[in-house]
């Protein structure tokens, strides 16, 4: 990875501390895809004891976001930090504000993982999950792929991963006419599906947050604002600077 | 020489100046520096710099430690003159007359680009004598104009309302900080059109430090400043623009906000990151 961009300074001390607080957010990024994943299993499985583990790794998500944002405010008012420090700082603090939330959407699926396994009893495994999980699959790609540019410190494929974004809202939209359909069909099943609904929608916003990392990360490295920005426009501040 | 060239001039000034600040409008030159080169002897210590300092902004020099930005600062008010075995080609126009040119009158030129050094040094005598000296050299006797025009100094330099029961006081019993003010006030007694700071406040604590930026501010109404400093933040506080310089070249030159987010050039994003250039 290009490590240049985070060592080399003067100061070893700085390039240690920088160094330090890229890696507590991969680990807290880490701690936040297994959330995902882990109470997606637990919904779709109706396994309220790993939606309880997914509860208490919250905490530990939320220990990690204090902790990182004292350090970078501590480097800003330490350190005067310029040009690409200055952006590392402010672009971290906001992908942990990111990532927290993405932690707590995993936690509130993880409650509704236990409410739906108290109404069917546990070890229920449905069929219809299947297009959940897919879509759990494909929005924990996208905040790992984010992830993994921030470590790798490089925003050239990161247009890749907000464009599968779409793929991600078309599924919501699929996902949502067919419970639509569910509940009309027999109005026994709205209170299950209703809490596939809410599943499906902090899945859908989860997309959204690692869209928002990837924002982040293309300010850190080209120093341009590209949130709001359309897909044309994205495309030209990648490509600027670019042989 | 020819990669010298070619960098220097990769620098557009016009789109410098142009819109990068939405909240400044553009603003017309005050000084232009073309093509400047400078020796000292065989030692080369400027190379064809060329840039822009609009009107009643401040233009920062930052730069390492023997960079040439104090070198470029004397040249403005051709202090370098004073310097044996410098050789100057190359232009220099305020209000687009050329400043090295023969018909110059370099008194007159000095009266209209003052300057303030980093230790304060003002002369050993009274505060009023030493604001009024700059009249009293230009003829002007008048009791009435000399006291209108040091109040005037010292409130633009934010000095009267602690100094106006003590204008006949040595100067040299101020402390480093109102000391650095009052050659200030000096140099706005005349009313030059530049003024060009070489570390103002290098040499003065904290409370002082701020109190002449807070003045910096000010005086941009009026005059167009130019402030050499080795203190980034400061440069980053004070000035409009800034221009980065290494090793007697013009590297990069932007508006302040842009040189300190996001530079452009590699080795700018070194020095101010306090990186190995």
């Amino acid at each position: 990875m290009d490590n240049g961009k985070i060592g080399q300074h003067i100061s070893g001390q700085f390039n240690k501390e920088l160094e330090d607080i890229r890696n507590k957010v991969l680990t807290m990024g880490g701690l936040v895809e297994q959330q995902i994943e882990w109470a997606v299993q637990a919904f779709t499985n109706g396994d309220a004891e790993l939606a309880e583990q997914v509860i208490r790794q919250d905490n530990q998500v939320d220990d990690l976001e204090i902790e990182i944002d004292r350090e970078c405010n501590q480097i800003l008012a330490l350190r005067q930090p310029a040009a690409f420090d200055l952006r590392l700082l402010i672009t971290v603090i906001k992908v942990i504000n990111e990532l927290e939330i993405v932690g707590d959407l995993s936690e509130s699926i993880a409650k509704m993982a236990i409410s739906i396994a108290d109404i069917e009893g546990s070890g229920t495994k449905k069929d219809s999950y299947y297009e959940l999980q897919h879509m759990a699959d494909l929005v924990r790609g996208m905040l790992h792929d984010s992830l993994d540019a921030f470590a790798r410190m490089n925003v050239d494929d990161v247009a890749l991963i907000t464009g599968r974004d779409e793929n991600v809202d078309r599924e919501y939209v699929s996902i949502f006419r067919q419970l639509i359909t569910h509940m009309m069909e027999d109005p026994r099943n709205i209170t299950r599906t209703i809490n596939v609904l809410w599943t499906v929608r902090a899945l859908e916003r989860i997309g959204d947050h690692a869209c928002y990392v990837c924002e982040h990360l293309i300010y850190m490295m080209k120093g341009k604002n590209v949130r709001h920005a359309t897909k044309e426009e994205l495309q030209k501040v990648l490509d600027y600077g670019k042989k | 020489m020819a990669a010298q060239e070619s960098r220097t001039h990769a620098i557009d000034m016009n789109s410098v100046l142009r819109g990068q600040s939405k909240k400044a409008p553009p603003t017309e030159v005050c000084v232009r520096v073309e093509d400047l080169n400078l020796f000292y002897g065989q030692k080369q210590a400027l190379h064809n710099v060329t840039m822009d300092m609009p009107k009643k902004r401040v233009t920062a020099y930052i730069g390492p430690s023997g960079c040439g930005k104090s070198t470029l600062l004397r040249c403005i008010n051709r202090m370098n003159d004073l310097v044996d075995s410098v050789r100057i080609e190359g232009k220099i126009l305020i209000d687009n007359e050329n400043i090295y040119d023969k018909s110059v009158n370099v008194a007159a030129l000095r009266r209209q680009v003052g300057m303030v050094f980093q230790k304060p040094n003002p002369f050993p005598k009274s505060i009023f004598e030493n604001v009024a000296y700059g009249l009293r050299i230009q003829g002007v006797n008048d009791k009435r104009i000399l006291e209108e025009t040091v109040e005037n100094a010292l409130r633009g330099a934010a000095l009267w309302d602690e100094m106006k029961d003590r204008l006949n006081d040595n100067a040299l019993g101020m402390s480093g900080g109102q000391q650095q003010r009052l050659v200030i006030a000096r140099a706005i007694a005349i009313e030059p059109e530049v003024l060009l700071l070489d570390e103002p406040a290098s040499a003065l604590d904290p409370i002082s430090t701020l109190k002449i930026e807070e003045l910096i501010n000010e005086l941009k109404e009026k005059y167009t400043i130019v402030i050499v400093t080795h203190n980034m933040q400061q440069a980053a506080r004070v000035s409009d623009y800034t221009a980065f310089m290494y090793m007697g070249e013009l590297i990069e030159m932007g508006t302040t906000s842009e040189l300190f987010t996001n530079p452009r050039k590699k080795q700018t994003e070194d020095y101010i990151t306090g990186r190995y250039g």
